[in-house]
């Protein structure tokens, strides 16, 4: 009696194992808390090879918050001369690394990210192309007039006309000067 | 003359970061020191653009004189390629590689009568500005904001037995071209103003230094192979050189950091990257997963990279596929989700394509921010 529980105990577990293991598509092999869907987004401009510390902090602590997902845009610029869909390896030299340092610190805080990358004529155009196809809830952008910061206050401006979501404009403050840059980047980037 | 068994001539190419770096003049001495050494050579297309110094340098080498093109209603002067061919120097001296002929002439490019030039045994010298390899245009364009029209195809300097480099700092080209030794004095001010800035010239020189550096190193692996027993190999080293990278991806948010980590790959080897999405069938996408698909689509659009979408139920197979027709010799695929039940008896992956691409390296792309963790990632 012993022996034939023991015997449909192992079969059972063999057809769930087998059950188990080929349910499981190939396809499927990327971790489960990166498909969740409807989670906020925090949408976290960027132009340059550096980003406000202070933007990418509130953007931290607003997405631990919310539960949000932080997505860390680089905008590049094509020149007027170049097809819109050209490549651009060169700002893509200084913007990938900075997205990578971004994902970095982000996720070893805890928070997900999910990074785009726009392109346009302007900072501004690649902006609005991204508004259009992206969804997002909140926007955060540091005021600052150094270009390598991110948006120009005009810019600025635009945002708070057009986009249909909060915005989260952050004053200069003294410890603005410490930045999140390129060289954050953790291995051979 | 050449001789009668038409055995292909030899090219031999000065390649610069711009104009006036000294390639013309380069290859005129080169002229000079053939003829001393006793072999027949001409010029068969000089463009000296004014300057006094490449004009004193071809004195004594015979010049075959261009030949006058109608077009429409403009009589143009175009280089006399059956006059050249008749008269079947040892050795011709033909500048500017990447120009376009006038239309009547027997072929649209210099560079195909250079080839016909080849073709009937006769030794071709002659140069180019990096700017006109046609896989580094946009990359120039960028990095100038001035489009070349003139391009040639890479495989016309891959074709050639030496590349030589003429190497000028940035600083050093801008006196030659304040002092008039490049354009003429009402061309200086508008050249200094547009082409020819420091940062531009920099950028052009890395290009020329990194391209004559991947030639050589393309030129050795072939010749260490061509001659020894294992002759295949041989054949194939053109195709080892040149790396091509395929990164595995999925529409979700971590493989942008695959794509990015391959990209930076791809750059250091100079290598060409695609991405390769295997779809399952029939299946549907989350309104996340279109969104990230249309992010990974647009990121490789930027990156310069090729997305590939395959649909198959057997990934592995449409992997090899790709691999295969795209001449791919690294892959990379970010790390996977670990299996369960008796999916752990499966052979993972990266086996299953290093068993069946022999040859590719594969290679597991790691979540770096776990690494970072607890550290501060912070810059300065």
């Amino acid at each position: 009696m012993n022996v034939a529980v023991i015997v449909v105990v192992a079969c059972a577990g063999a057809l769930l194992g087998i059950a188990a293991g080929y349910w499981l598509p190939p396809h499927g092999r990327m971790p489960a808390r990166e498909r969740v869907e409807g989670e906020r987004r925090i949408l976290l401009p960027f132009t340059g090879e550096e980003i406000s510390r202070r933007s990418f902090e509130a953007a931290v602590r607003l997405a631990k918050a919310e539960n949000a997902i932080i997505m860390p845009a680089f905008l590049a610029r094509v020149p007027m001369n170049l097809p819109l869909e050209t490549a651009l390896p060169v700002q893509c030299a200084r913007g990938m690394p900075l997205l990578e340092a971004i994902e970095q610190r982000a996720s070893s805080q805890g928070v997900p990210v999910d990074s785009r990358v726009g392109r346009g004529r302007s900072a501004r155009d690649a902006l609005r192309k991204l508004i259009e196809q992206e969804h997002f809830d909140r926007i955060i952008v540091s005021a600052d007039e150094d270009p390598r910061a991110g948006l120009s206050y005009d810019d600025l401006r635009w945002m708070l006309d057009r986009v249909p979501a909060e915005i989260l404009i952050l004053r200069p403050a003294p410890e603005d000067d410490r930045r999140i840059s390129t060289e954050a980047v953790k291995g051979h980037f | 003359m050449a001789t009668a068994d038409h055995s292909p001539g030899r090219l031999k190419v000065f390649i610069g970061m711009a104009a006036g770096v000294g390639k013309t003049y380069r290859m005129l001495l080169e002229g000079h020191a053939e003829q001393e050494a006793g072999r027949d050579v001409v010029i068969g297309l000089l463009e000296t653009h004014g300057r006094a110094e490449t004009a004193q340098v071809a004195e004594g080498l015979a010049i075959i004189p261009r030949r006058r093109v109608r077009y429409r209603e403009t009589v143009l002067e175009e280089m006399d390629l059956p006059a050249i061919l008749a008269r079947r120097p040892e050795l011709c001296l033909i500048d500017e590689l990447a120009h376009t002929n006038a239309p009547g002439t027997e072929n649209p490019k210099r560079f195909e009568d250079i080839e016909a030039a080849l073709a009937a045994g006769v030794d071709v010298l002659s140069t180019l500005n990096v700017q006109h390899l046609e896989s580094l245009n946009d990359h120039i364009t960028e990095l100038s904001g001035i489009r070349v029209r003139e391009t040639i195809p890479d495989a016309i300097l891959g074709r050639a037995d030496e590349v030589v480099l003429i190497d000028l700092t940035p600083e050093a080209l801008l006196e030659r071209l304040r002092a008039g030794k490049v354009y003429a004095p009402e061309r200086i001010d508008a050249a200094l103003n547009n082409f020819f800035k420091i940062e531009n010239l920099s950028a052009l020189r890395e290009v020329a230094l990194r391209q004559v550096a991947e030639e050589v190193g393309a030129k050795r692996l072939t010749t260490e192979l061509v001659g020894s027993r294992e002759e295949s190999l041989a054949a194939d080293a053109p195709h080892a050189v040149g790396e091509r990278l395929l990164a595995l991806v999925e529409p979700y948010p971590g493989a942008q950091r695959l794509v990015r980590r391959a990209w930076r790959s791809a750059q250091r080897l100079g290598a060409g990257l695609d991405l390769l999405w295997v779809r399952a069938p029939g299946k549907a996408l989350s309104a996340d997963e279109q969104r990230s698909l249309a992010a990974l689509r647009q990121l490789a659009s930027v990156l310069g990279a090729r997305m590939i979408e395959e649909e198959s139920d057997d990934p592995t197979t449409a992997i090899v596929e790709v691999a295969e027709r795209r001449g791919t010799t690294y892959i990379l695929l970010g790390s996977s989700r670990p299996a369960r039940g008796l999916a752990r008896l499966r052979v993972p992956l990266p086996q299953r394509l290093m068993q069946r691409l022999p040859g590719v390296d594969v290679r597991i792309v790691a979540d770096r921010s776990q690494r970072a963790n607890g550290e501060s990632a912070e810059g300065p």
